[in-house]
């Protein structure tokens, strides 16, 4: 029988991704397991279930200790963790929430991060993305589920210079925004070779 | 391009919203009794108003929400938003 190996979805992305110059950088993040949490109320339980204050603002995200939780919708929320395996964060997220009536699934495999990082990184964003990226409404903290692209997405701010970004896609988009994505990074990049 | 206001991300393109047509029409209160006209009328009868409607919308490209919308039909204006819990605005 033939052995089942892991290949990430842009594998054959990361050279490319290496020869973007300094203004745009463009890396995958690792593999984390992330669970989808339903939740009609928040509260004092269920941060001490959970060992986080799930976010109830809108278009934001929090860092949980080793991973992030980030708003998806009044009674929903992303959480990944990257010290746990997919099975343990869904069967501890899954302990902490049935008892309040949540619900809390695996979605690993849903999508894949990419760290946008750089001076001109908005403008980049900005050629597909129509929320407003200035750090002075969308400084670290914030996060967004909308278009990049055309693609769905949930893009996430790490810095107040508005020049770190995480953006979540699902994988099987991951190589037609990858292709967008250096696409639009064209005229960031130089022409000589180096 | 216009911006629609989803009552829980705030304003976003259009694009990312999809249509779910007339808001506020009940189901049934007896769906086991109704004739087949009957059932026609609520399935597929709506209203086709000239102005101000209450209309279903879904943030289907964001937080995939559905929220109710006073939209005028004419100018297709969104003049308010607002959440499936909460009342039907009164217009004037
Ligand atoms: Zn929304």
């Amino acid at each position: 029988m033939a052995e089942l190996l892991r290949t990430h979805p842009l594998m054959a992305w990361s050279r490319a991704f290496e020869r973007l110059p300094e203004p745009v950088g463009i890396t995958v993040e690792p593999f984390v397991a992330t669970a989808d949490v339903r939740l009609a109320s928040v509260g004092a339980a269920a941060s001490e279930a959970l060992g986080v204050d799930l976010p109830t603002v809108p278009n934001t995200w929090v860092p949980t200790g080793t991973g992030r939780a980030v708003w998806l919708g009044p009674d929903e929320w992303l959480l990944s963790s990257t010290t746990e395996t997919p099975e343990q964060l869904e069967a501890r997220i899954r302990a902490a929430v049935l008892p309040l009536g949540g619900s809390a699934t695996d979605v690993s495999a849903q999508r894949i991060g990419l760290r946008l990082t750089g001076a001109r990184v908005r403008d980049v964003l900005a050629k597909g993305c129509s929320i407003d990226l200035h750090p002075r409404v969308f400084a670290r903290g914030s996060s967004a589920q909308t278009s990049l692209g055309q693609a769905g997405v949930v893009l996430m701010a790490l810095s107040d210079a508005g020049d770190d970004y995480v953006v979540l896609v699902r994988s099987s988009f991951a190589g037609y925004l990858a292709d967008w994505l250096l696409d639009a990074a064209l005229e960031f990049t130089t022409t000589h070779d180096s | 391009m216009q911006l629609i206001e989803c009552p829980w991300c705030g304003p976003r393109e259009e694009v990312e919203f999809s249509y779910g047509g007339q808001a506020h029409v009940p189901y049934p209160d007896t769906p086991g009794e109704l004739t087949d006209e009957e059932w026609a009328r609520y399935v597929f009868f709506r209203d086709n108003t000239r102005g101000r409607f209450a209309e279903r919308w879904h943030h289907s490209a964001g937080c995939r929400r559905w929220f109710n919308a006073i939209r005028d039909t004419a100018t297709y204006r969104f003049e308010r938003v607002y959440r499936l819990d909460e009342p039907r605005p009164v217009t004037p």
